[in-house]
C-alpha cells in the first residue's frame, strides 16, 4: 500500500556540516536520501520504515570526481551516467563503467548514485562485485571527523555495514593500478535490461609472460548474504595457467565459496552454477 | 495524493512556466506534475522506476518522475511531454515519427518512450539498432512489441534538426 505522506519528513541541509550536526545530535532519526531510485520505491510500497530523510544531492562535498596519482576519487553523489562519461574511468575502471551500464534504464542511470549502490547494501547490487576488484576504499565523514575502509571490509553481515547512524559516505576511492588487468564483466538476470541480477560477476587478472595467472581478482554478487571477493578461489589461481585443470579445480573451490539462496529470482543451484560457468568463461579468455 | 499538513514551498521551472508549489517535501514529482498543475501527459505505469511511463527531463536529463521526491526538484527545470513541442501546430520530430510508423498504439508508454527517443538522439545523434535497443531499455510497451517504434526512432534520426 502506497505510503501517507505527512508521516514522512525529507529536508535539505543547507550545508554538509548542517546535515552532519543534525546526524550526530539525533543519531539513527535521520538518513540520507540521495537519488531516491532505491528509497522511493519502498516509499511507494507503504515498505520505507525509517520516516526521517535527509535529502544530500545537492550537496557539492559528496559529489565530483577528482583525480590524483594515485587514485580516482568518485563522489558519493556521483551517478551512474557520469561514471560512463568519464574518460579516466572508461580507460582504467572498465569493470566499473560496465556495471554503470547495466544499472537500471537510462533514466535510472541519471538518477541513482555509486554511494546510495554501496549504502543500500544489497547483495544483489551491480556495482560492489566491480568495487571489489578494484580494491575501492571507503571515505566517510561525521561530525567528528573522517575516516576511511577498505570496501572489502565495509559489508558485515546481510543489510549490515561497518557505518555509523552519524556518518555519510563521502567518497569512493579507487587505486590507479589496475589498469593493466584483463577484465570480465557479466550480470545474469531474467532479461538483459532493467532486470536485478541472479548472478553478477567482475573479474581481473594480471598475466606473466609465460601465460600463468600473476593474480587473478574475482568480485561476486547475488550468491551470498553480501556481495563477495572470492579470496580462496583467486589463491587457488595464483601461478597457473588457464588450463582445463586449473580452470576445473578453481570452479569447484568458487562452488565451496559461494553460498547462494533459492529466492524469488533465481535458485542457489542455477547460481552455483552460473557463478562456475562465468568464472571458466573468464579463465578460458585469458588464454593466448 | 498530495493532500497533507507539513508542506513545503517549492520554485522551479516547467515546460518554460515558472512555478512556486506548496506540496509535501516527499510527494512524488508524478503526481505533483499530473495532480496539483494538470499535466497528465505524463503517466503512471509502474510506480517503481522499471516502466518509464513517467519519464521526464529534470535539468536536461531524462529520470522516472515516480522516484523523483519533489523537494528535490527546487530550481530545477523540469520539462514533461506537453512541453517538447514548440506549439500545438508543430510536432517534434520524434512524436511526428511515432506516428508516422504507428509507434503508438494505448499510449500509456508514448510520452516516456518519446521523452527516451528525445535524450537518447541527442546524446547519440546517429544510434545503432544496438543504441537504440539499450536507449528505450528502461521504458516498457506492452502493445506494439517494439519493432515501430524503434522504426520511428529510425526516422526521427534520419531527419535534421532533433532537438529536445
Amino acid at each position: 500500500m502506497r505510503a501517507y505522506l505527512p508521516d514522512y519528513d525529507l529536508r535539505a541541509p543547507r550545508t554538509l556540516g548542517d546535515a552532519l550536526e543534525l546526524l550526530a545530535r539525533e543519531a539513527g532519526v535521520w538518513r540520507a536520501f540521495a537519488g531516491g531510485t532505491d528509497l522511493m520505491v519502498l516509499l511507494e510500497f507503504g515498505a520505507l520504515k525509517h520516516r526521517n530523510f535527509l535529502s544530500i544531492r545537492h550537496l557539492p562535498e559528496l559529489g565530483g570526481i577528482e583525480f590524483t596519482p594515485e587514485h580516482v576519487a568518485l563522489g558519493a553523489l556521483t551517478t551512474y551516467t557520469q561514471i560512463q562519461r568519464d574518460e579516466t574511468m572508461r580507460r582504467e575502471f572498465p569493470l566499473l563503467c560496465a556495471a554503470a551500464r547495466e544499472t537500471g534504464g537510462i533514466a535510472i542511470q541519471n538518477r541513482g548514485t555509486l554511494g546510495g549502490n554501496i549504502v543500500n547494501a544489497s547483495p544483489a547490487a551491480d556495482s560492489p562485485p566491480a568495487l571489489l576488484v578494484y580494491d575501492a576504499e571507503l571515505e566517510f565523514v561525521s561530525a567528528s571527523g573522517a575516516r576511511r575502509l577498505a570496501y572489502r571490509d565495509f559489508h558485515i553481515g546481510y543489510k549490515q555495514m561497518d557505518m555509523r547512524a552519524d556518518e555519510l559516505l563521502r567518497r569512493i576511492l579507487l587505486p590507479r593500478t589496475t589498469g593493466d588487468l584483463k577484465t570480465y564483466y557479466r550480470k545474469v538476470g531474467t532479461r538483459k535490461a532493467q532486470a536485478i541480477s541472479k548472478v553478477c560477476f567482475a573479474a581481473g587478472a594480471r598475466l606473466a609472460g609465460d601465460g600463468r595467472i600473476e593474480e587473478a581478482r574475482i568480485g561476486l554478487g547475488s550468491v551470498a548474504p553480501t556481495v563477495l571477493r572470492c579470496t580462496r578461489t583467486e589463491e587457488a589461481l595464483r601461478d597457473r595457467a588457464p588450463d582445463e585443470a586449473t580452470i576445473e579445480a578453481a570452479c569447484a573451490i568458487l562452488r565451496e565459496e559461494i553460498a547462494p539462496i533459492d529466492d524469488m529470482r533465481s535458485t542457489a543451484q542455477y547460481r552455483a552454477r552460473v557463478a562456475a560457468n562465468l568464472l571458466a568463461d573468464f579463465l578460458v579468455k585469458l588464454k593466448p | 495524493m498530495t493532500e497533507g499538513t507539513s508542506r513545503i514551498d517549492v520554485a522551479c521551472t516547467v515546460n518554460g512556466t515558472a512555478r512556486r508549489l506548496r506540496v509535501p517535501a516527499m510527494a512524488r514529482l508524478l503526481d505533483v506534475l499530473r495532480e496539483d498543475l494538470g499535466l497528465t501527459g505524463t503517466k503512471e505505469g509502474c510506480g517503481e522506476g522499471e516502466c518509464g511511463a513517467c519519464s521526464v527531463f529534470i535539468d536536461g536529463e531524462l529520470v522516472n518522475s515516480c522516484l523523483v521526491p519533489v523537494l528535490q526538484v527546487e530550481r530545477a527545470e523540469i520539462k514533461t511531454i506537453e512541453g517538447v513541442s514548440a506549439g500545438d501546430a508543430e510536432l517534434h520530430v520524434v512524436q511526428q515519427a511515432f506516428i508516422e510508423c504507428g509507434g503508438a498504439q494505448c499510449g500509456i508508454c508514448t510520452p516516456g518512450m518519446v521523452l527516451a527517443a528525445i535524450s537518447l538522439l541527442e546524446h547519440t545523434p546517429q544510434p545503432t539498432d544496438a543504441d537504440i535497443r539499450h536507449g528505450l531499455a528502461g521504458n516498457l510497451c506492452r502493445c506494439t512489441g517494439y519493432m515501430k517504434i524503434f522504426d520511428a526512432v529510425v526516422r526521427a534520426c534520419a531527419r535534421a534538426g532533433v532537438k529536445a
